[in-house]
């Protein structure tokens, strides 16, 4: 068995199975943000903010980063194994992705809930 | 026709380069690409390269012909030969030991960690454990592997990764072993596999099913295994 401390879940098949759970829920979110903004009568900055009013729309937005985010690092971190031959390097561009996917969830909820 | 074939002696040479040969196929046969190298071997005798049966069983002469990898002996030149040229390189991604011949000492470690034997702790029978005609059909497609390492030295992970990634011709072996009804130590096998490498660097890209001389498909048995990690897991 091969080990490593940097991969999402430790275990290939917990990463394998996060990447597709969080696939569906980031293409459930594509589709409803298209089909908003295809068949929306009224595109406002009123309607835009009365949807992220709602709480169910919050809860699906934040879903959506948090899958983002984990589907992102797993990504990432399979492309820095893959590619990036020394550790040091390879730990950096782990350290970087880590803390920009951290800003980015914080972010993230600061805008959502400063609707 | 023009063949260039890729040229590397470690005692001589300070870097690998590429040969142009020009040769005339006797009687403008369609000949097999292995029967074409003793055709250079025979202008050139320092040409080296691994062949065995000559038949496609023995797995020897695995090599890069034309950029898809296959076996010399049962790949015909109307096969591969574009523009009346072939390019000859030895299986991509493994140390060059000299000319077309590589170093599969990690392709080989990577088949030895599937323990590619039967684990049976139950006490044999007098004569032979016995399966049933459908159990014994779960290992057809899989049994049939040669070990030529053409799959293997076709995939991108295993490239990148030959230390951590079984690869597919070791990972169609690990289901060889856990898909047979005889063996015992289906769950010790399955926590072997269980990590970011071993199975989960395999991300379909299929260059496996694409090269495999013998017709048979890495990527499925490797879902397979996917499968079975799944549902031990849940």
């Amino acid at each position: 068995m091969v080990t490593s401390i940097t991969s999402f879940g430790r275990s290939g098949l917990y990463d394998w199975m996060m990447q597709r759970v969080t696939a569906v829920v980031l293409m459930a979110y594509t589709l409803f943000m298209i089909g908003y903004l295809l068949f929306s009568s009224d595109l406002s900055y009123a309607s835009w903010s009365s949807l992220f009013q709602n709480t169910a729309m919050r809860i699906f937005t934040l879903l959506a980063i948090l899958s983002l985010v984990a589907h992102a690092w797993i990504g990432l971190w399979s492309v820095s194994t893959d590619y990036i031959k020394k550790t040091s390097i390879r730990f950096a561009f782990q350290s970087v992705c880590g803390l920009l996917a951290f800003i980015y969830v914080v972010w993230g909820i600061q805008i959502l809930w400063g609707v | 026709m023009l063949v260039s074939v890729y040229r590397y002696n470690p005692e001589t040479d300070d870097a690998p380069y590429m040969q142009d040969i020009h040769i005339d196929i006797p009687g403008g046969k369609d000949i097999m690409v292995l029967d074409l190298l003793q055709l250079l071997k025979e202008k050139d005798p320092s040409m080296t390269f691994r062949r065995s049966c000559r038949e496609g069983v023995c797995g020897s002469d695995g090599m890069n012909m034309n950029g898809k990898n296959g076996l010399a002996c049962i790949t015909a030149l109307s096969q591969v030969v574009e523009k009346d040229k072939l390019v000859l390189r030895p299986l991509p991604g493994l140390p060059v030991i000299r000319d077309l011949v590589v170093d599969m000492t990690q392709f080989y470690k990577q088949y030895e960690k599937v323990k590619p034997f039967l684990i049976n702790d139950t006490p044999p029978p007098a004569i032979e454990r016995l399966q049933t005609p459908e159990d014994r059909a779960e290992l057809d497609g899989l049994y049939e592997c040669i070990l030529c390492a053409c799959c293997s030295t076709a995939c991108p992970s295993f490239w990148w990764n030959p230390d951590k990634f079984i690869g597919p011709s070791g990972l169609l072996q690990a289901y060889r072993f856990l898909a047979d009804t005889r063996d015992t130590a289906r769950d010790e096998r399955l926590s072997e596999l269980d990590d970011p490498f071993s199975v989960f660097r395999c991300h379909g890209i299929m260059n496996c099913v694409n090269v495999c001389p013998k017709g048979l498909n890495p990527t499925k048995a490797i879902g397979k295994i996917r499968n079975m990690l799944l549902q031990r897991a849940t």
